[in-house]
């Protein structure tokens, strides 16, 4: 009999914990108000920092009064382009982990104005609301400059962008005779699709305090990001600091969604007060100042597909046209996902970029595919109705099983019982093909579907774990917790691995002082920092075999390590599981206080190689019009997603859920409004930038379809942050359709677009 | 934000006294309009004048039959009164319409007829506007105006009035009362929100310092025939794109007495009294109303992203009566509670 911890036999219950449904947790923590956040530190002697931004789009900074300000007591000191002490000179200095080709914003700088709203000054007092105020009376003369910020109107300016940006890869190259196919086929359908500026607005605004801990200039730096070390280096190049004297750490984060994979620029300015005053210094944004940096871009999109009588597409065209900044070519991948989600043999996709008068974009949750995919599956439901197809038989029809773009395999796709077991979940079945043909309550009631399809990646990061005497366990890595349940899939792997209770285990995160993790985004960190903690329990687990085999009669002597399992605080053997060490015993038993293993995982380039790695998803929507009044209310979601291992089914459900809800949003609300005249977005606030409240949210259904896959890496996830959200604007946008019959190719369906 | 004082003064003519000795001073009620101001640095008061301890917090019955809303109960206290909710639902749903439970429990009903327009330039100093400074220039004519008016709007302002509860207030004929060192006065409610003409900065006819101190609800309620109507952008938590007041009288299919108050579509809860001739007396059809709805729509003028409204509007007119009419539907919950739908 062979049994291996991977392949457990049923005995095995009490400290299994890789797929159960488990709390949060930082539960606690958080609900009570003990887990502390960038902006909480209070340390001691803190001095307040306050940013002011520029209220012109493009010219030059001509004068800064700052007397006026200093000479309010409490004012401390008013930093600006004018009086910054000489920095790091080079662009590479400022580059980020995942800064984008280009030339990155250099904070107070130079006088120069780039964009709206641009940070221009910052005023440091004795407490916050002296800084705010004196903020607010710092006058600046500015010389103006024509500005464009309207990418509607740089639609002949578009450029192919070069390489830059990490993750980021430009299209593949035309396949087939796409022009031909089009022109041949009896179904054509093309449209532009669009969608304004859309902000994160995490909940938690950026916010840093800088602790100053002494002469040796060794900074404590408490900053909300979604990468300590991003920061740390991003900070070091800059202040030609050393690692030991800029420490970064956020414990807790409300909220990321992409806003805080690049060092903000209150980080910098938080430092840089710091060092200069040789004094702690808090900086924190405001709402408004959160529509002051990055953001999805604006984007223009044009699809053209073609399918013959059978509905098989024939041909498939996706260009995109995106808004960057002047100085950086924000990419992502929008177009590229539109070559690998369905078999077609003629296919040409495009993707440019403009430049406009803004601050650089930056990835927002499922940045590209969001985009990309609500064009492409609304063209889909388009085709689907000339073609005469149902849209998910359409999409069956051309189900793809080998990706395409890469002419690879997948690794595992289980996007066909994603459609099988969403459509019967939901009733799809129940359909009447015929747009505005179903009525409940005096009220157009229309059914959508579309798909999504997400990178599944995993990165290196590294691990370390110590095992004390007590019996406690403590894994640690640098990643981060933004909200998606680190803290817990890490304790549950951890606590499975070496068969510990959950209660014995802590992981800890956030610290550059722990050992390196990438940033948390793009859905990697399950499989990237999981992989890692598995891999150091595993290293932790063999040493305390090695102890253990040392203790008097110890039933594992001589016994590998794959012939025992760690399970219920015990170590036994596979062949006689009542041959046993109690865990617990083991340091003890060798006088030893604790046991450390450090150490880490990355991808096996060997084994991905040949596969194309990925999540899938099918989205099914119901929605009812009150077509009089334009009205529309999404009652109605099952959402199917394939995204390999599920390593915990409640925090999994929940990122599914608060993306079906960002879906709703992104469908029916999310537009940041830009005044072009003035270049400056207006409605900078949670009351006029609307996001979905719970009156808009109904019956939100979540299937995990069954997906096993020993290539994206050892523990088979593949991350579930980002692909719940795919197919949810363009399947309401399907429904609207079906209970209208009217099409709407804009982003939100307002109101106003419905009546 | 300025540094300021604050003083919570307990009886109504010292607090006027300490407002007209301090012309920097402003009065807060629930302070959820006025912090925010502040914060934007677009109101700048050195001192406030709490209005929490005043005598102005009750809800009584008036000997003709009326009721009187104290300038100082919270909305959320107001919308729940038993009397309000009985004689008065048209207000209840009106103010429950409005904004959430928290900022409701906070808000003050004179803080709500005073609450200023929520036109994103207005709140943004980075940019021009007429009311917030007088003769700067309407940043809203040419620029994003989604949610400005189409109706009574002038060259130098084009801002809405964004209460919700004003619309019903307005339908139902309420009067404001308001105290100040010259005594008390009484306003109704057509004339105390005004149109911006040529002074935008102004937005009601209060006289400088003048303490609103209650509402007084006359008798009659519509208590049978009503709906508040509210489209928005989201189902809670925004403010109206267009919302209905109707209220109607009936004897048998004849409708023998009519309000119908606009918001979300002038500087002003939007009132006409031709409007409201063309119901009375007629039989409750959609033909009716939707002259109705038209007189009282006549000379709208869209702007290039609120032209909508106007359609939308009238459509909003007909649906109000005819909830109104048809009243088991109005008590189906789910028809304004979720007003889109
Ligand atoms: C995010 C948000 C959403 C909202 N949504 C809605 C909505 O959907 N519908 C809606 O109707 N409202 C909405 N509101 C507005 C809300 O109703 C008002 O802010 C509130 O009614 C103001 O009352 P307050 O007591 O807090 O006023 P305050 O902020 O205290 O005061 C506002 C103004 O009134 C003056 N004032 C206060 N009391 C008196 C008095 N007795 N006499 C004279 N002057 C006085 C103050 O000096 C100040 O100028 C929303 C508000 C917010 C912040
Ligand atoms: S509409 Fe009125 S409030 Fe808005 S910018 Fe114009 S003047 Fe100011």
């Amino acid at each position: 009999m062979s049994q291996t911890i991977a392949n457990p036999p049923v005995v095995r219950l009490g400290t299994d914990y890789i797929g159960k449904p488990t709390s949060r947790v930082d539960g606690t923590a958080k609900v009570t108000g003990a887990a502390k956040y960038a902006a909480e530190y209070n340390v001691p002697n803190l001095l307040y920092g306050v940013v002011v931004c520029s209220h012109i789009t493009k010219g030059r900074i001509t004068k800064i009064h700052a007397a006026d300000v200093l000479a309010v007591p409490g004012v401390v000191q008013v930093f600006s382009h004018e009086n910054v002490p000489s920095l790091a000179w080079f662009d590479h200095n400022y580059k980020d982990d995942v800064a984008p080709g280009g030339s990155p914003f250099r904070p107070l700088h130079e006088p120069e104005i780039r964009f709206n709203m641009q940070p221009v000054a910052l005023v440091v007092a004795d407490t916050f609301e002296l800084a705010r105020y004196a903020a607010s009376i710092l006058e600046i003369e500015y010389e103006v400059e024509p500005h464009e910020t309207d990418l509607e109107k740089k639609r002949d300016d578009g450029y192919e962008p070069g390489r830059g940006k990490s993750g980021w890869m430009p299209p593949p190259p035309p396949r087939g005779n796409p022009n031909q196919a089009y022109r041949k086929a009896p179904h054509q359908h093309e449209a532009e699709y669009i969608h304004l500026a859309q902000h994160h607005n995490p909940m938690e605004m950026f916010a840093t305090t800088v602790e100053w801990l002494g002469d040796g200039q060794k900074l404590n730096i408490f900053d909300k990001t979604q990468g300590a070390y991003n920061v740390q280096q991003y900070i070091t190049k800059i202040f030609g600091l050393s690692k030991e004297e800029a420490r970064v750490i956020t414990k807790y984060t409300g909220g990321g969604f992409g806003s805080g994979l690049r060092p903000q620029y209150q980080a910098f300015m938080a430092v840089l007060a710091a060092l200069e005053l040789k004094q702690s210094v808090r900086v924190s944004l405001t709402r408004q100042q959160m529509f002051s940096f990055g953001h999805r871009p604006h984007t223009l999109q044009y699809v053209k597909l073609a399918a013959d009588d059978n509905g098989t597409l024939q041909a498939l065209h996706h260009s995109a046209l995106a808004e960057t900044s002047q100085f950086e070519d924000f990419t992502e991948n929008v177009v590229n996902w539109s070559g690998m989600l369905y078999q077609c043999e003629n296919v040409k996709l495009k993707y440019q970029l403009a430049k406009a008068d803004v601050f650089s974009p930056l990835d927002m949750r499922a940045p590209g595919a969001a985009t990309g995919s609500y064009a492409l599956e609304v063209a889909m439901d388009e085709l689907a109705y000339k073609a005469g197809i149902d849209p998910l038989q359409f999409r069956l029809l051309n189900y793809a099983d080998r990706d395409q773009n890469a002419d690879k395999p997948f690794s595992s796709k289980k996007l066909r019982e994603c459609y099988h077991q969403g459509a019967a979940k939901f009733g799809w079945d129940k359909r009447n093909p015929k747009p505005r043909s179903m009525r409940k309550n005096g009220k157009l009631v229309g059914y959508g579907m579309a798909t999504g399809v997400w990178d599944a990646t995993q990165k290196k990061a590294a691990a370390k774990a110590c095992f004390t005497a007590d019996g406690r366990l403590t894994v640690s890595s640098a990643s981060n917790d933004i909200g998606t349940g680190t803290y817990t899939i890490m304790t549950q792997i951890a606590a499975q691995t070496l068969g510990l209770p959950l209660e014995a285990v802590t992981f800890v995160l956030g610290d550059t002082n722990l050992p390196e993790a990438p940033v948390q985004g793009g859905s990697w960190t399950a499989a990237s920092v999981g992989s890692a903690v598995e891999a150091v329990c595993q290293d932790l687990g063999k040493s305390l075999l090695k102890l253990a085999q040392k203790m008097d009669d110890s039933p594992l002597k001589g016994v590998d390590f794959e012939d025992v399992q760690f399970v219920n605080g015990l170590i036994r053997r596979n062949d006689d599981i009542q041959q046993s060490v109690v865990i617990r015993d083991v340091l003890q038993a060798n006088g030893e206080k604790e046991l450390t293993a450090e150490s880490g995982a990355a991808p096996d380039m060997m084994k991905q190689m040949g596969y194309s790695m990925h999540a899938h998803n099918a989205v099914f929507v119901e929605v009812q019009v009150d077509e009089e009044l334009g009205t529309l209310h999404v009652t109605r979601v099952v959402n199917a997603v394939a995204a390999g291992r599920i390593l915990n089914p409640k925090t999994a459900r929940s990122q599914v859920l608060g993306s079906i809800v960002w879906g709703i949003g992104m469908a029916l609300m999310e537009e940041t409004i830009m005044d072009h005249g003035f270049g400056r977005f207006m409605n900078h606030n949670l009351a006029e930038y609307h996001i979905p409240v719970m009156a808009d949210i109904h019956d939100l259904q979540v299937v995990f379809v069954e997906e096993e896959d020993e290539i994206v890496n050892p523990l088979g996830v593949k991350g579930i942050g980002e692909v719940g959200l795919l197919g949810v604007a363009a399947a309401i946008s399907n429904a609207a359709f079906h209970a209208t019959g009217k099409r709407v190719r804009d982003l939100p369906v307002l109101i106003n677009k419905l009546m | 934000m300025n540094s300021f004082t604050y003083s919570p003064p307990t009886a109504v003519d010292a607090a006027v006294r300490e407002r007209i000795n301090r012309p920097d001073s402003a009065y807060i009620g629930g302070g959820t309009n006025l912090i925010d101001l502040m914060k934007e640095n677009v109101a700048h008061p050195t001192h406030l004048i709490g209005l929490k301890k005043l005598p102005l917090a009750e809800i009584e019955n008036l000997p003709d039959g009326g009721l009187r809303l104290g300038a100082m109960a919270t909305n959320a206290d107001t919308a729940w009164h038993p009397e309000v909710e009985k004689r008065y639902p048209l207000l209840n749903q009106a103010i429950l319409a409005g904004a959430t439970p928290q900022l409701r429990n906070m808000a003050t009903n004179g803080g709500n007829l005073m609450q200023r327009t929520r036109c994103y330039y207005f709140y943004d100093l980075a940019t021009p506007c007429n009311k917030r400074e007088p003769g700067t220039g309407c940043s809203a004519i040419g620029g994003y105006n989604r949610i400005h008016a189409i109706l009574g709007a002038s060259e130098q302002c084009i801002a809405t009035h964004p209460s919700d509860m004003c619309v019903a207030l307005a339908a139902l004929e309420a009067v404001v009362r308001v105290s100040s060192p010259q005594g008390e006065r009484s306003i109704s409610f057509a004339n105390f929100h005004r149109l911006p003409g040529d002074r935008p900065e102004l937005d009601n006819t209060l006289r400088p310092g003048e303490l609103i101190t209650a509402l007084d609800l006359p008798k009659k309620g519509f208590a049978k025939n009503f709906t508040y109507l509210k489209l928005r952008d989201r189902s809670s938590y925004a403010f109206a794109v267009v919302s209905v007041a109707a209220a109607l009288e009936l004897d048998g299919d004849i409708i023998t007495d009519a309000r119908l108050a606009l918001g979300g579509v002038a500087h002003k809860p939007w009132r006409k009294a031709e409007a409201e001739q063309l119901l009375i007396g007629k039989p409750a059809t959609l033909v009716t109303f939707r002259q109705a709805a038209a007189e009282l729509l006549a000379g709208a003028e869209g702007h290039a992203h609120n032209a909508f409204k106007i359609e939308l509007a009238k459509r909003a007119i007909v649906r109000a009566l005819k909830q109104a009419t048809e009243m088991d539907y109005v008590l189906d919950t789910n028809a304004f509670q979720n007003s889109n739908p």
